[in-house]
């Protein structure tokens, strides 16, 4: 059964399972826009650079309910650190009597039971937002399975002291298999918060993961928001995070991409209110076959707000690294301060780097700029590190390391950064 | 500022001063595109039979892309009827006039009044004009002091008569027919334009320019150009057009080729200055160009560009850079205002050893207009030490207008460097105090502060056209510069 006719029965099954209500009208939606617009393809202009075919045309299972994985598995990939909460999605399905929380301050519930509770008015508000900025197949197709997805609030005027962790199992042992995680959180007034996603397979097949992760923050909330990808070539991953700024807050987000196969990541910050400010950092560092496409909007709407976006790139192999930065300066946005810069080193005539700093602005009163290099390590640099004794091949990786560090040192949870320099570490070879 | 942003807003476009109409008597095809219609264009011009299979084979290819229009550019318009447009109109003449003297009187009026001087007499300039109108070209100056030098310097109709191997070689080995839907169109119908081949080693003594003019109602001008540097020969080229003022929208499809083969260089100047439409956005030129150029080693294309007319320009002047250690540049002004709309930039090409481009670009969006820059710059595998510095600057005035970048950076080769930067702003509220502190008033301050945020381009332009570009850069923005 190709993927195609897999998504049609399986969207079958699901809506029989879990009946109509608030989700099933977003479901019933979805499917239609992803009926007609289907599996984006490289004549998209936002998908010019990443074609997904290869990876559709082959056969995927679909799980709508969770397989429970062993205690050792889930030990596995846990950071092992002070957590204020440890939420599982195993198979895309979020599991939350795996799941750990730790702190008073949040509450965690499955979707759709969100969609019944007292937080029904915030799914009514926040759910499927990021469907106006990412209007391809992809997103829809999440949409049409949206039920046993995570919903996340972070109470009012309440400080979360440790990071909140949502881990992503891939079971991969025996079929290849396609996951849809879909996920809601909502940062109160004056409430503060820490996330971070890490994704994981165990097995040999291939996987495929379209996840959509949104997130609305309130008045004078703070938002730290974090993606580590590092899983194997046989990974291939599509996501969206999508950030409101509802009220004047403050966001901060990090994606950081090791490897993995087809890797792409959207992601869109809203600045809705006056006077928010929002930073966006990126670090892909690939090599192997590895492909990664980071699209980012960033939609300034509203008056005096600022944003910043820094991308770096370290490619390496056949590895292609594609960044796409759009901003919007509205017509309403005076004042705005818009940033941008994006820099690349490649490291072999095989890799390849293919940017798009885009600009739109619509409002003459603004601050807006946008950079971006491509480039090989500097030869003097090189030279001085080999006139003092440093081997070529350790000059080069103090370099990277250096060169990587500037994102890295974005990386605020001291147990995500120390886990990430290891793996940076390791990949550069830095202590032999 | 408030200030400057209501005198402009209240000064229209205040005179498109070249938007008179001559009365000429006129020589026009029928309403429509077909087969018929190329096979008369090709009779009135008297073509040899490969010219007219040529302009077949692209009109043939274009109808299967009719439907196919492109899109993606950031501009909007109403879709253009290709049967309403008349594809061939030529002022009545007996026969090509032989001097200079016989030209028309009425045209040569024309061409006065837009300050061509096509009396080879008054050496006021020492450029040699091509005046073209409408669908043909009229005339041409100091073809004799030219062919001197072997230097041949004509119309592409009687380049296409007279040196037809040239042109077999050349025509479509840049811009090839099925290269876009405009290029394929013009393939088919293109009427006429000039060609310019330079010998070997030949440095060319003067400026050559074409001077194209749209008269006649309900014509589309489909211009073609093609120039040919031959192994370390020299030329610089310019290029002026207007049109009068019209209620209609009217189209114009060029193209324009340019070939520098090893050592050669090539200057490609142009001040763009089609009636732009009216404050209420009623009427003005569309204006669809693929200009490219092929270097081949050691070579050098220079595109600069001063774009303030036309309700829509699309245009991307680009450069192959083929050859070891060639250059490309490209330098560009783009002014819109009212409801103008320029989707504007260039595309640089790295295919050779140690090839370097450079990218200027500034954009002046003023009143509703919409100004995009959209480039591309790839390296390919083999491009070792390709080098690349673009800069592109976009400066508002006003807050009803938008400026929108879309550069596109494809590099494949890991010892190619790139370079992008942009920025966008309004001219700063401290730079203006800073003037009136020194007495200068506000209207003045902008003028110097927007020629010098052009600067970087207008210094690249010849004499004859730096003057005439600065003038227009005020005229488009009246109001706000003095």
């Amino acid at each position: 059964m190709s993927l195609t006719e897999t998504i049609q029965s399986k969207y079958k099954e699901l809506n029989a399972i879990a009946g109509n209500g608030l989700l099933g009208s977003v479901r019933a939606k979805a499917i239609e826009v992803f009926n007609t617009s289907g599996i984006p393809t490289s004549r998209n202009e936002e998908w010019k650079y990443t074609r997904l075919a290869p990876i559709t045309n082959k056969n995927f299972e679909l799980n709508i309910a969770a397989a429970l994985p062993s205690k050792e598995t889930l030990d596995s990939i846990r950071l092992h650190a002070d957590a204020a909460a440890e939420l599982f999605f195993v198979n895309g399905v979020f599991v939350k009597e795996l799941s750990k929380i730790n702190s008073e301050s949040l509450v965690v519930l499955n979707l759709h039971e969100a969609a019944e509770s007292e937080y029904k008015n915030y799914v009514q508000l926040h759910l499927n937002q990021s469907s106006k900025y990412n209007k391809d197949g992809m997103n829809a197709l999440n949409a049409a399975f949206v039920a046993n997805g995570l919903f996340v609030v972070v109470k009012k005027n309440k400080v979360v002291e440790n990071p909140v962790f949502v881990y992503h199992l891939t079971d991969t042992t025996s079929d290849n298999h396609f996951v849809q995680p879909r996920s809601l959180m909502v940062v109160e007034e004056n409430a503060q918060v820490q996330v971070a996603e890490l994704y994981k397979n165990n097995g040999s097949q291939e996987s495929f993961t379209n996840e959509v992760f949104e997130i609305a923050v309130r008045e004078n909330a703070r938002l730290e928001y974090y993606k580590v990808q590092d899983e194997d070539e046989n990974c291939h991953h599509v996501g969206t995070t999508h950030i409101q700024q509802v009220g004047k807050c403050f966001t901060h987000c990090v994606t950081v991409t090791l490897n993995g196969g087809t890797v792409r990541n959207n992601i869109n910050m809203i600045l809705e209110a006056p006077n928010n400010e929002g930073h966006l950092y990126g670090l892909y560092m690939v090599k192997g076959n590895t492909h990664v496409d980071n699209h980012s909007i960033v939609d300034n709407i509203q008056p005096n707000c600022f944003s910043n976006e820094f991308y770096k790139g370290i490619i390496d192999g056949r590895a292609t690294g594609v960044f796409n930065g759009k901003i919007f300066v509205r017509q309403d946005a005076q004042k705005t301060n818009a940033y941008q810069s994006n820099k690349n080193v490649l490291m072999s005539d095989t890799a390849t780097v293919n940017t798009k700093p885009q600009l739109e602005i619509f409002a003459d009163d603004v601050k807006c700029s946008h950079g971006c290099t491509v480039g090989r390590l500097d030869d003097e640099a090189l030279f001085y590190l080999r006139a003092r004794g440093i081997g070529e091949k350790k000059a080069k990786a103090l370099l990277l390391h250096a060169f990587a560090a500037d994102i890295l040192e974005q990386v605020k949870p001291a147990a995500l950064r120390s886990y990430l320099e290891n793996k940076i570490d390791e990949r550069l070879n830095i202590d032999e | 500022m408030s200030e400057m942003i209501t005198t402009l807003e209240e000064t229209a476009l205040s005179d498109y001063k070249y938007g008179f109409v001559t009365e000429i008597e006129k020589d026009e095809a029928p309403f429509g595109l077909s087969e018929d219609i190329i096979r008369f264009i090709s009779a009135k011009k008297n073509e040899p039979e490969w010219m007219l299979e040529w302009r077949l084979k692209a009109f043939r290819y274009w109808q299967t892309i009719e439907h196919k229009e492109p899109s993606w550019a950031n501009i909007s318009y109403p879709k253009i009827d290709y049967q309403a447009i008349k594809y061939y109109s030529a002022p009545k003449q007996k026969a090509k006039p032989k001097s200079l003297d016989e030209v028309d009187p009425e045209l040569r009026k024309t061409f006065e009044k837009l300050g061509i001087s096509l009396s080879e007499q008054k050496r006021l300039s020492g450029v040699a004009v091509d005046a073209v109108i409408d669908s043909v070209s009229i005339a041409t100056t100091f073809q004799k002091q030219l062919a001197e030098q072997g230097i041949i310097f004509c119309s592409i109709t009687e380049a296409i008569k007279n040196h037809p191997e040239l042109v077999k070689k050349y025509l479509g080995s840049v811009v090839p027919m099925t290269d876009n839907f405009f290029a394929a169109l013009n393939s088919s119908v293109f009427t006429d334009g000039s060609f310019c081949y330079i010998p070997k080693g030949v440095r060319c003594p003067m400026e050559l320019s074409t001077y194209f003019r749209i008269n006649a109602e309900n014509t589309g001008q489909f211009e073609r150009t093609l120039i040919i540097a031959d192994e370390g020969a020299y030329v610089s080229y310019l290029e002026g057009c207007t049109a009068p003022m019209r209620d209609e929208n009217q189209l114009h499809a060029a193209v324009v080729e340019l070939i520098a083969l090893d050592n050669a260089e090539i200057k490609y100047s142009t001040v763009q200055n089609w009636y732009p439409g009216d404050k209420e956005g009623r009427g003005g030129i569309y204006n669809f160009v693929t200009k490219r150029g092929i270097c081949g080693a050691n070579a050098k294309i220079s595109w600069t560009q001063v774009e303030t007319g036309s309700a829509i320009t699309w245009k991307y002047p680009s450069v192959i850079l083929k050859g070891d250690n060639s250059i490309g540049e490209f330098y560009s002004v783009a002014v819109t205002n009212n409801f103008q709309q320029a989707d504007t930039g260039t595309k640089m090409m790295h295919v050779g050893k140690n090839t370097r481009s450079r990218i200027v670009s500034k954009g002046i969006s003023a009143g509703k207009s919409q100004n995009s820059y959209r480039g591309l710059v790839q390296v390919g595998k083999n491009a070792h030490n390709a080098r690349n510095f673009s800069q592109c600057d976009s400066l508002l005035l006003g807050d009803k207008c938008g400026a929108h970048t879309f550069p596109y950076i494809e590099t494949k080769n890991s010892t190619a460097i790139v370079e992008h930067e942009a920025t966008t702003s309004k001219i700063g509220e401290d730079q203006i105090f800073y003037c009136n502190q020194r007495g200068i008033d506000t209207e003045t301050a902008v003028a110097l502060i927007i020629n010098g945020f052009a600067k970087e381009v207008m210094n690249q332009l010849p004499m004859e056209f730096a003057v005439e570009a600065q003038k227009l850069l005020a005229i488009s923005l009246e109001g706000s510069v003095g």
